[in-house]
């Protein structure tokens, strides 16, 4: 029986010449990865373990993004933590305020994750590296500490979905209209333990900045991973930046799903998930009686540069309703460069909106745009869960940079075209 | 090994965010983090919690965010076991990396109502509903699982 991509890359790293779902294994990883929150829960369990050396200096990132720039003491405690660390241990890849970006935008635009490696993240948006046509997962801090040791992991080998894709996307409609339809329509415990596995010629229809989005919310849909094709559009985005051999693995004519989800991409509409699950989507242009008081365009699901162009396209020399805040976060340094260079930051700015430095701040409800009671985000993040970006009473609505654009001018939940 | 105490109900979907909500991340302080648990849906848990007392919830336990914290957050408030109809994926490997007993157990999760009574033999997998007078059998752990448990967790499973 023939082996999904997924299986392939997971039976690679485990020395095997075939797996099958349900097996467990033992996988050598090409990257390992952590930011502030998690890192020094993993550094803890490191140290008691007694351990005294990594074992490989040059495959363990630790990106400080989720409350850095420091919110706070403990914030600033924990980063230090980490500092300390990463400099006992020589590590190569470790990222802080003036380097650092959101971690999943940053680690693929560095060139550290290349299609065919299999990482772990001790982060759970992991998944996102998926869009390279690479194996990646979230743990937890322990298993990220386990793993800074010995460069392996325990896997059970997932079953997968294949998502069929077919056509073209209308204007406006995006990756983030593709997931939460899709998580709309299996729901957030769908594909539990399970591969995304994206096929198609749909596929090639992607940009991708689309893939990162998609495969980044694979978690959303309780998945293990979400995995795409290798292509000409992922060749043309590691080249230049993968600098070391990597492999294009193919799911086998054979291999065995758990089912099969189609979509054709041309009947995507741009969609928003009402609280408190990614699953409840919704039609954006039916939120004309939902007004809101924030909106928050970055994160590692949608902080790209394509996604500022997104939103740039719809705020160019428009302004934000009165009452209401837009909070604008490029995920990385070179994204927010770019973004002054094309005159994104012009527009923004000329919208009413704040320019962030990269921070995963508001999406966790951890600094940066903390919601009151009773207040309304249309936000570009990833969940939407009660509390998740302030007051247990406060609502967040997941959707694209265009229609958060759209929904921060018409104070409403807005379709771009209503604005335009 | 077993578990007795009372029941404390939730229902699917309990989220990692809800569990041990992103604000209270600053901290790694078990008691701490126990101190917020579950503040998110349910104010009321942690004044009512007691060393011993058991979890039950229903599909997809643990969803969300990767964070450790919660099953710290929960087994630091006391709570001895957790029974769910099914986990989420990384929280199934995060309590029992950090040693927090989690049992697979849909017909439990559908008889158990908050406040009752319940035992756990860990050996068997049964589950006794004292209160109900009914008893529940859980899916065992997969060997390997359950070599890791013996062997003290998974940092200690990987020291030479």
């Amino acid at each position: 029986m023939g082996m999904t991509m997924t299986q392939k890359i997971l039976a690679a790293h485990a020395g095997l010449s075939e797996v099958r779902a349900g097996q467990l294994i033992r996988a050598k990883l090409d990257l390992v990865l952590g930011n502030d929150i998690t890192t020094p829960v993993a550094i803890n369990e490191f140290e008691a373990a007694g351990f005294d050396k990594v074992f490989d200096k040059s495959k363990i990132a630790m990106v400080m993004d989720h409350f850095a720039p420091n919110k706070d003491i403990k914030s600033a405690t924990q980063c230090k933590q980490c500092r300390t660390f990463a400099k006992r241990f020589d590590i190569d890849n470790y990222y802080d305020v003036g380097a650092m970006g959101i971690e999943h935008a940053l680690l693929p635009e560095k060139g550290l994750v290349g299609p065919g490696e299999a990482v772990i993240g001790a982060d759970s948006h992991t998944c996102t590296y998926g869009a390279l046509g690479a194996f990646s997962t979230g743990v937890g801090s322990t298993d990220l500490g386990a793993a800074m040791a010995t460069g392996e992991t325990w896997f059970k080998i997932p079953s997968a979905i294949k998502v069929y894709l077919t056509g073209e996307m209308k204007p406006y409609v995006s990756g983030k209209d593709v997931i939460l339809t899709l998580i709309g329509m299996i729901g957030v415990d769908g594909a539990r333990y399970q591969s995304l596995e994206f096929a198609g010629p749909g596929v090639a229809n992607l940009t991708i900045y689309d893939r990162l989005t998609i495969a980044n919310m694979a978690i959303e849909a309780g998945a293990k991973n979400g995995i795409f094709p290798v292509d000409d559009v992922t060749r043309a985005y590691v080249e230049g930046r993968v600098n070391r051999p990597w492999t294009a693995y193919e799911a086998d004519e054979d291999a065995e799903y758990e089912r099969t989800v189609e979509i054709d991409l041309s009947k995507i509409e741009c969609t928003v998930a009402y609280p408190h699950l990614p699953e409840n989507a919704h039609p954006a242009s039916e939120g004309k009686d939902i007004a809101i008081d924030q909106i928050v365009i970055g994160s590692c699901t949608n902080g790209q540069l394509a996604d500022m162009a997104a939103a740039a396209a719809v705020l160019k020399g428009k302004h934000l309703a009165p009452g209401v805040r837009g909070i604008v976060i490029p995920a990385t340094q070179s994204v927010y460069r770019e973004c002054m260079r094309l005159g994104y930051t012009d527009i923004f700015l000329d919208a009413g909106c704040i320019v962030s430095t990269p921070t995963c701040g508001p999406c966790l409800g951890g600094h940066m745009g903390i919601l009151a009671a009773g207040e309304r985000c249309v936000s570009t993040t990833n969940r939407n869960f009660v509390g998740r970006m302030g007051h247990v009473d406060s609502e967040v609505y997941l959707a694209s940079p265009a229609v958060a654009a759209a929904s921060g001018i018409a104070g409403h939940i807005a379709h771009p075209e209503e604005v335009l | 090994m077993n578990a007795h105490g009372i029941v404390h109900k939730y229902g699917d979907h309990v989220d990692t965010d809800v569990i041990i909500p992103a604000r209270y991340l600053n901290s790694q302080d078990h008691k701490e983090l126990a101190s917020h648990c579950m503040v998110d849906i349910d104010t009321e848990f942690v004044k009512r919690v007691k060393d011993g007392d058991i979890m039950v919830a229903g599909v997809n336990f643990g969803c969300g965010s990767s964070r450790e914290h919660a099953p710290v957050a929960i087994k630091a408030s006391g709570i001895s076991c957790v029974i769910a109809k099914n986990f989420a994926r990384i929280f199934y490997r995060n309590a029992i990396n950090i040693g927090l007993a989690i049992l697979e157990c849909p017909a439990a999760s559908e008889g158990i109502e908050n406040g009752d009574e319940v035992s756990v033999d860990y050996d068997t997998g049964v589950i006794t509903n004292i209160t109900k007078n009914e008893t529940y059998q859980a899916e065992p752990f997969p060997e390997f699982i359950m070599d890791m448990i013996q062997k003290g967790g998974l940092m200690a499973s990987i020291q030479k």
